[in-house]
């Protein structure tokens, strides 16, 4: 049942050390200010879990948060290499970070698997290439009924979901829309869930195509106007492009990452 | 790696027609010359004339699709990964998940739905991919350089690649043609072209016909009929088939009926321009 929280304590309660946590939100969406949140928070040995690591889970794995990291593509889209995650893979910096690597379809298939509470899902995938031979996760299967190859990949059940949303009313109701990834998928897949919204109305008026995740499945709901800066929240608020590619230069460099997280992150009061 | 000027095997050739001076059969444009990137992505784009649908890949491939839509394939129905399905934006989108190719969209889904309902089942005619590794016979890598657990290079990973790979009826990579993506070996196999070669997509299952043309910024590769090993098939102007050759990390094949691509024309150069100024 939705409780209206601030978000320093929705996350306190939500996600300890440790834990598996999804922050979705495909390239829309993206729920940085609780990340940012978490960096404060000094959370630590968390399994990162996101189809694409972006940024926001960049700062993550440079601010030390994360243990392990289970995706699909980790870049800066259409800008290039994610620094933080790169040097935490290449040289165990600021520690070492294990990997659980998949594609986009296996990723999202996971998601169903654990919002539908199966232990797997099945797909057309994987096959010949090199990613079955390098994650557990992935194994063949054979139909029952066709007796045809395919693929099983394990369900996906974080500790936690965080996600980013347009808004919700006051009951805990929330409401997302344009490009809605997984994270209709995650917050039912996951034992507990954290929502931010750009605003919470007194009635949420009907948009086309939107997904409406009910209060009743959904723990904490926390207003962040600007939440999903530098991603952003259609009809709010709109992709800061430039960040992300001046990201390129603030994460090459350990110190200027850091000094970044210190002036952006560790000195700043969540809202 | 812009420009064709700046380096040897791209230098202009006594025809002048990657000059810097206005070709003589031309009339004399302000713009300068084509750069053999542009020649790349013209290439690219006219791969899609006659298609319906495309799943696109970011980058190259995205502002390939963009111009083919603004040129010969006017009508085409270009999809990201992103979900959005029917994108037509006016400007390539510097990511996949930028606001433009949602809001211009026939529709948008979610990624379960994309990849599920849309790509799985071989709906889509044409994926347009890019990659940092290619073998002869197109198989990519776009994971890493070096070894797995203790990578030279970390790349973003496979994303889409490997279920586009699958699963359109075709794809077409677009990449630039040097020595450290064409490589007799693969560091890793994060999508799968024609694998060993022959029936090699049969015995793995995968329903699409896979790759049926690289193009580079030198010129073209098709796969061999009955080998599925890589020929170049097409050179672009400028472009020299011993640098194709040079730049190949395995004995390149060059088709005996070799054909010269056709120069951008003025209104495909005049559409990358409006796409990219």
């Amino acid at each position: 049942m939705a409780r209206l929280a601030a978000l320093p304590e929705a996350l306190a309660a939500a996600v300890r050390d440790g834990d598996a946590v999804a922050m979705e939100g495909f390239t829309h969406l993206i729920p940085h200010a609780a990340a940012h949140e978490l960096i404060r928070q000094g959370r630590r040995d968390l399994t990162l879990i996101r189809m694409t690591p972006d940024v926001i889970y960049d700062q993550l794995i440079g601010a030390g948060c994360a243990a392990r990291l289970v995706f699909s593509w980790g870049g800066n889209p259409g800008v290039g290499s994610l620094h933080r995650l790169r040097d935490a893979v290449e040289h165990d910096w600021p520690r070492d970070l294990a990997i659980e690597e998949h594609s986009h379809a296996g990723m999202v298939n996971r998601y169903v698997a654990g919002a539908s509470g199966l232990p797997f899902a099945v797909l057309r995938g994987y096959a010949g290439t090199d990613l079955e031979g390098v994650t557990d996760s992935i194994a063949p299967i054979t139909c029952p009924f066709t007796g045809e190859r395919l693929t099983a990949v394990s369900a996906l059940n974080p500790d936690a979901a965080v996600i980013h949303a347009q808004r919700a009313d006051r009951e805990g109701n929330v409401q997302l829309w344009g490009i809605v990834g997984a994270q209709k998928e995650a917050v039912l897949a996951a034992a507990r869930s954290v929502v931010t919204v750009e605003e919470i109305v007194d009635e949420l008026a009907p948009v086309p195509g939107a997904i409406l995740l009910p209060h009743w499945a959904v723990d904490w709901v926390c207003e962040v106007p600007g939440g999903a800066a530098p991603s952003y929240a259609a009809g709010y608020t709109d992709r800061d492009n430039d960040f992300y590619r001046r990201w390129d230069a603030i994460s090459r460099d350990r110190e200027t990452f850091r000094s970044w997280i210190d002036a952006n992150v560790l000195g700043v009061q969540a809202k | 790696m812009k420009g064709s000027n700046s380096h040897g095997p791209d230098r202009p050739r006594s025809d002048g027609s990657w000059s810097d001076e206005p070709r003589l059969d031309a009339p004399e444009r302000a713009e300068p010359a084509p750069s053999a990137e542009d020649m790349m992505t013209v290439a690219a784009s006219r791969a899609l004339a006659g298609r319906r649908t495309c799943f696109v890949g970011i980058g190259l491939p995205s502002l390939a699709a963009n111009l083919a839509r603004a040129t010969c394939a006017p009508g085409i129905v270009l999809i990201y990964e992103s979900g959005t399905i029917g994108s037509k934006p006016d400007r390539p989108p510097l990511s996949i998940g930028d606001g433009s190719l949602a809001e211009t969209a026939d529709t948008v889904v979610s990624s379960a739905e994309i990849f599920n309902y849309w790509l799985q089942p071989g709906r889509i005619d044409v994926g347009f991919l890019g990659a940092a590794q290619l073998d002869r016979f197109a198989n990519l890598n776009t994971t890493v350089i070096g070894d797995y657990r203790r990578p030279k290079v970390r790349l973003p990973g496979a994303g889409g690649a490997p279920e586009i790979a699958a699963s359109c009826k075709e794809t077409i990579v677009v990449v630039r043609h040097t020595p450290r993506i064409f490589v007799d070996r693969l560091d890793f196999t994060t999508s799968v072209g024609h694998g060993d070669g022959p029936g090699a997509r049969e015995r793995l299952g995968l329903r699409g016909a896979g790759p049926v043309r690289i193009i580079t910024d030198l010129g073209v590769l098709e796969p061999d009929p009955g080998t599925r090993e890589l020929v170049l098939v097409n050179v672009h102007p400028g472009a020299r088939v011993e640098d194709a050759v040079a730049r190949t990390g395995w004995p390149l094949r060059v088709a005996p009926d070799l054909a010269a691509t056709e120069p951008p024309t003025a209104a495909e150069l005049d559409a990358l321009r409006a796409l990219t100024s």
